[in-house]
């Protein structure tokens, strides 16, 4: 080590503490205000369990879950044979229910995460695009987000998969490239206020290019609101991919997910109450994890956004 | 206010500019749109013939401008199944879709309001602790499950209602009772929210304290403007209760639109699908116009210039 680098080194300590400081401080902030929420903390639970069911999937499943089972066709839970115990039953082809169930959550878990990365970096992207440029870009890009929202969302997913055929990359495509407007509105109004802020005149007096002016100091003010929304729309989203597919206009076999199993279950209702149940407990219980977990976002990170 | 409502007819024209693009282009979104409107039992010089038919050997533009010319008076063409012009098989559904929709409505309705106002007048009771489940659970719950808990009960169990169909009006219970739940979820919390940020306002301390009745100051003074974001909300939601129209109406049998467009999907019947999407898309623009003409009935301070 020569002796400036030490130098700079020795400079850029308090500086380098400083902000350790600040991030473990807001890392303190973010558990204690966890752990005075008990909503959180419920929330937290179960979004793990479900990240867990998807990661580890067919790992930790009783029984492999497309294996059909003739012998166990429409076994009411709790049943057992030679293969182990039907802990929630098992559907037409004698599949073991608990096994789907925790394998379904895959496709929940990944289309509603990347629909909703797509989504709210469009959204964002465009509305600071519309603040920042402002003019006729403003007026098209707000135009077409009205539009959008003119549409109720999911029959307009309904027609384009019709159209177009379904499956797993259309749903994610089509959840993406339609929720942004919410994103791209909300964007858009912090920017208007951001953009008027000293600091911002500030950096833009002393030189800084225009870009370096978004991505510096508008962008990082404004996504506290679009994070906290994210979060609350990965709930909406898994209702919608699980919507669809119950439909048989989202992810398709031999792809296992709970809306298709609700499908299944609807045509044996008569017969079979367990699988028309225990899929739909599912998606429930993960929405609401989101939701109690986006929740907790919103009251720690934007205060503002409360009641919206 | 003419103003007002020449502005919002304006911003009406563009979304249906935009829609029509998106009806247009759905069906081309994989190269030729014949592919996706003929069963594949079809032959190359039936495809052929109906490629000509439907002009779609003619340059883009000027498929989309007759497309336009076409929409504009309620042409999407013939259904490539019943052979008869799409709109009139869609047309024939709406009454129904429009039938569960609006009871579902009013559901929602009926159970919000008096649940968000008990529960801002008795904040933390009972009545509140099971208005905030029920909105919590009710949003969480994918409305086509409810349907299918509701069909185990009511039909397999106790069999008082039919399953499916629409054969008699103790059919229309079921559907509507799932969306009516969902809706009422949605509007109740809201009602309370809105009704105690009133409750806390001077005017709202002035009326009691100059010796009105509570009772009457509750209805008359802070339940009509906490009604105004009410409004606002259901008119925001009626795209929800629409959406879920058309997955309950599959979970049922009811023979609206939603169930029509499903079907038509299934057997690639495209000029049905774009011709209800068309009609979804007008009636939630419409709802959501005479919602905005709603505000400035219920509170006179709005003026939209």
């Amino acid at each position: 080590m020569n002796p400036s680098d030490q130098q700079r080194q020795v400079e850029a300590s308090p500086l380098l503490e400083a902000s350790r400081l600040r991030s473990s401080s807001r890392a303190t902030r973010l558990r204690s205000a966890l752990l005075r929420s008990p909503v959180g903390i419920v929330g937290l639970l179960i979004v793990g369990m479900v990240l867990l069911f998807a990661i580890a999937g067919p790992l930790i499943t009783p029984h492999v879950p497309d294996e059909p089972n003739l012998r166990a066709r429409f076994k009411p839970p709790g049943y057992s044979d030679a293969k182990g115990t039907y802990l929630l039953g098992t559907d037409q082809l004698g599949r073991d229910i608990l096994s789907r169930v925790i394998v379904g959550s895959r496709v929940s878990v990944l289309v509603g995460v990347i629909a909703v990365v797509i989504s709210g970096t469009i959204g964002v992207l465009l509305g600071v695009i519309s603040a920042y440029v402002g003019g006729w870009t403003d007026v098209i890009i707000m135009r077409v987000a009205d539009a959008l929202l003119g549409i109720p969302f999911i029959i307009l997913a309904i027609a384009i998969s019709g159209a177009v055929g379904p499956g797993l990359v259309t749903l994610i495509a089509l959840l993406g490239f339609t929720g942004w407007e919410t994103y791209a509105r909300i964007t858009r109004g912090e920017v208007l206020v951001v953009r008027a802020l000293d600091f911002v005149t500030a950096a833009r007096v002393v030189g800084q290019r225009s870009w370096l002016v978004v991505l510096r100091h508008i962008v990082p003010n404004v996504l506290s609101s679009a994070i906290v929304l994210a979060a609350l729309q990965v709930g909406t989203t898994i209702l919608a991919e699980s919507s669809l597919s119950f439909l048989g206009l989202g992810v398709q076999p031999p792809f296992v997910t709970w809306g298709l199993m609700l499908a299944d279950g609807r045509q044996y209702i008569g017969s079979a109450w367990w699988m028309s149940t225990f899929p739909g407990i599912a998606i429930t219980i993960t929405v609401l994890g989101v939701v109690f977990l986006g929740d907790w976002l919103r009251d720690t990170l934007d205060p503002r956004l409360r009641g919206k | 206010m003419t103003r007002y409502i020449i502005a919002r007819l304006l911003q009406m024209l563009i979304t249906l500019f935009i829609i029509s693009l998106i009806v247009f282009f759905m069906v081309r979104l994989k190269g030729d749109p014949i592919t996706v409107m003929v069963p594949p039992t079809f032959s190359e010089e039936q495809i052929e013939a109906l490629r000509r038919a439907w002009g779609f050997d003619r340059p883009l533009l000027e498929q989309y401008f007759t497309f336009l010319r076409k929409a504009l008076v309620g042409d999407f063409g013939n259904s490539v199944q019943f052979r008869t012009p799409a709109m009139e098989l869609v047309v024939d559904r709406l009454k129904w879709t429009y039938l569960l929709a609006a009871t579902s409505g009013l559901i929602g309705i009926v159970i919000a309001l008096p649940l968000g106002i008990i529960s801002a007048l008795r904040r933390n009771s009972g009545v509140d602790l099971f208005s905030t489940w029920l909105a919590t659970l009710g949003t969480a719950m994918p409305s086509f499950w409810l349907g299918l808990m509701f069909m185990l009960f009511f039909s397999v169990q106790l069999r008082i209602l039919p399953a499916i169909g629409a054969d008699e009006p103790r059919s229309l219970i079921m559907p509507a009772m799932t969306l009516g739940v969902g809706m009422a979820a949605r509007l109740s919390r809201l009602t309370r929210s809105s009704m105690l940020e009133v409750l806390g306002q001077d005017y709202i301390r002035t009326a009691l304290s100059k010796g009105l009745e509570s009772r009457i100051v509750v209805v008359r003074h802070a339940l009509r403007n906490a009604l105004i974001p009410v409004v606002t909300a259901f008119g925001l939601q009626m795209g929800w209760l629409l959406g879920g129209a058309v997955v309950v109406e599959s979970v049922f049998a009811w023979p609206g639109l939603g169930r029509l467009m499903i079907e038509a999907i299934s057997i690639r019947d495209i000029t049905v699908v774009q011709a209800g999407l068309f009609w979804f898309a007008l009636t939630f623009m419409f709802i959501n116009l005479c919602v905005d003409i709603l505000y400035t009935i219920i509170d006179p301070r709005i003026r939209y210039s």
